[in-house]
């Protein structure tokens, strides 16, 4: 039991309720704040202002939005399943705010006079709360997509559930390391567990796994395929409408702030304060207030990642995508896991002693795999492909050959029949496919 | 003294509560102006299809083996965790069990690999 579930444990019942509601409030204010700030910084990087007409700064710019959202018209299309049409917002925003609930903002605060900490709910398996909240906002994707009745959606949808799923076992090996070296699943644990140095530092690999997991998991540029606008509209919220729509925008930017506030407590060192700061009077600025400064700081640097990728990085295709996370971070996730293992135990062991054999097993296995895993593909059988055809057998489609017909010679005004009969098809390799760029007239689908 | 659940019930149905209120509060403030094409599935100006939805309904058979994988992996993931929480008191029997583990999933992984498991176009 850590000292902070100690101190969660005396808390009367309405303060709790309080800490309920702040988080709550917290949340939609950091959503409403985030998205302001995402699209004034990509303004700025795309040298134009972005938005700065409502309040000062145009920091009530998304308020608006969000209000304006409230008062449209509330589409349901026929095709839709009722319940589920209604039901899958609820499946995505619920989560979502309930994942936050974990994250140890301030180890030690008074708050109206009650001695607390900043952090709503400190459970022995703080960290599977998360992924079980992540794990079942994909639900929420997964129905939205398909009860909307309509091919965008569920192409979206079951593309943003691929890669949501392949994406969250790169993020959970990622926590493996982590949770070795703090010992505990507790959030306010492995942030207690970083006072001598933070995890970023100890175990960079887990963190880059993490930090690219993240921006996949929560559908993100440069991962955001499920809503490639090019290939499928807006993803699996094509058909909802006003403040359905809005639930899902904001489970996705309370995710986005979930996943920061979860990087900066695992690897980050959470509310510790930064190394030459931490030192000034004996640690007071880890005390009180400040640790919420430090551990907002964080996340808000982590946010601003997010931001910073969207406008820098093309996105990625599919297969890409989906090659990157599991044929490069999960593979080597287990490599590192085991090789985190083995360093671990070797010095905890100190004496290697009859047990000396099963080490340089398992370290040989450990090689192997990473050789393994460097032996090139089996390339990809490519099947005769089909070619295309030229011009539909029958039906009136243009030939796609794409051939720019040739520049036609200067017609010498002697004989028409003669220029006709010098090159009858010299464009078209496939006969009489192409034949339609010579000049003869063809009647139309019968070439 | 309160269960440290407690709290997370509390957010869960104070979470709960807005979007239900939210979804169910929609119809009611929005305007309502009917319009046949509104009720349609989105499509670029054709008019759908009786099946609108992909190949009748069906769905690529890639992405069931994805799920699959998924679940070989997350259940990977759940036995390392409780080996990663009480690692240092299993000492050098566990650090083996854990290799020869990961090992043993490495190898179906690659298995898997070599016959296309992992291809997506």
């Amino acid at each position: 039991m850590t000292e902070t579930a100690r101190l969660l444990a005396d808390d009367p019942i309405w303060l709790v309720l309080i800490k309920v509601v702040g988080t709550f409030a917290f949340l939609v204010l950091m959503t409403l704040l985030t998205i302001w700030a995402e699209r004034r910084v990509i303004g700025r990087m795309q040298h134009r202002p972005g938005p700065n007409r409502a309040g000062p700064f145009g920091i009530l710019q998304s308020l608006a939005d969000g209000l304006k959202l409230a008062f449209k018209e509330d589409i349901r299309p026929v095709l839709a399943d009722k319940w589920i049409y209604i039901l899958a917002p609820v499946i995505s925003a619920t989560p979502a705010l309930v994942a936050f609930s974990v994250m140890p903002i301030a180890p030690r605060v008074t708050l109206f006079g009650e001695e607390t900490a900043l952090q709503l709910v400190e459970l022995p398996v703080g960290l599977l709360v998360v992924l079980a909240a992540a794990a079942i906002g994909v639900y929420g994707i997964v129905l939205a997509g398909w009860s909307s009745g309509s091919p965008y959606p569920l192409l979206g949808s079951l593309r943003s559930a691929a890669q949501v799923i392949s994406y969250e076992i790169a993020m959970g090996l990622s926590f493996v390391a982590v949770i070795m070296y703090s010992g505990t699943l507790s959030t306010a644990g492995i942030v207690e567990a970083q006072e001598g140095g933070w995890f970023f530092a100890l175990l960079p690999f887990s963190f880059a796994v993490y930090v690219i997991a993240m921006v996949g998991e929560t559908n993100r540029a440069p991962f955001d395929l499920p809503e490639a606008e090019s290939e499928l509209v807006g993803g699996f919220h094509t058909e909802y409408s006003s403040l359905k729509f809005a639930l899902f925008f904001l489970a996705e930017y309370i995710n986005m702030v979930t996943v920061s506030a979860l990087a900066t407590t695992l690897f980050l060192g959470g509310w510790h304060a930064p190394w030459p700061l931490s030192l000034i009077g004996d640690g007071v600025l880890n005390t009180g207030w400040w640790p919420a400064l430090w551990f907002l700081l964080k996340t808000i640097g982590f946010l601003f990642l997010f931001v910073w990728l969207r406008a820098t990085l093309p996105r990625l295709r599919y297969d890409q995508f989906m090659n990157l996370g599991w044929k490069v971070l999960i593979p080597l996730s287990l490599v590192w896991i085991c090789a985190v293992t083995v360093i671990r135990g070797l010095r905890n062991a100190e004496a290697v002693s009859a047990q000396q054999f099963l080490l340089i097993g398992g370290g040989a296995i450990a090689v192997l795999l990473v050789a393994a895993f460097l032996i090139p593909d089996r390339p990809p059988q490519e099947p005769e492909e089909p070619q295309a055809p030229l011009s539909g057998g029958g039906y009136p489609v243009p030939p796609l050959d794409l051939q720019v017909p040739q520049t036609p010679r200067r017609r010498t005004p002697v004989s028409s029949g003669a220029s006709v009969a010098e090159h009858p098809q010299t464009r078209s390799p496939e006969g009489d496919e192409g034949g339609n760029s010579s000049t003869k007239e063809a009647p139309d689908g019968s070439v | 003294m309160l269960d440290p659940y407690i709290p997370l019930v509390l957010m869960f149905a104070l979470a709960l509560g807005f979007a239900v209120f939210s979804v169910a509060i929609a119809p009611l403030v929005g305007p309502r102006r009917y319009n046949k094409a509104k009720f349609d599935a989105y499509e670029c100006g054709i008019e759908p299809s009786p099946q609108p939805t992909v190949g009748g309904g069906r769905m690529p058979v890639a992405y069931y083996l994805t799920a699959m994988l998924f679940i070989l992996f997350d259940i990977e993931m759940v036995f390392l965790y409780p080996y990663a929480v009480s690692a240092d008191s299993l000492g050098m029997f566990g650090v083996a069990a854990v290799v020869l583990f990961i090992a043993t999933f490495g190898f179906a992984d690659l298995y898997v690999w070599y016959r296309g498991g992992f291809e997506w176009n």
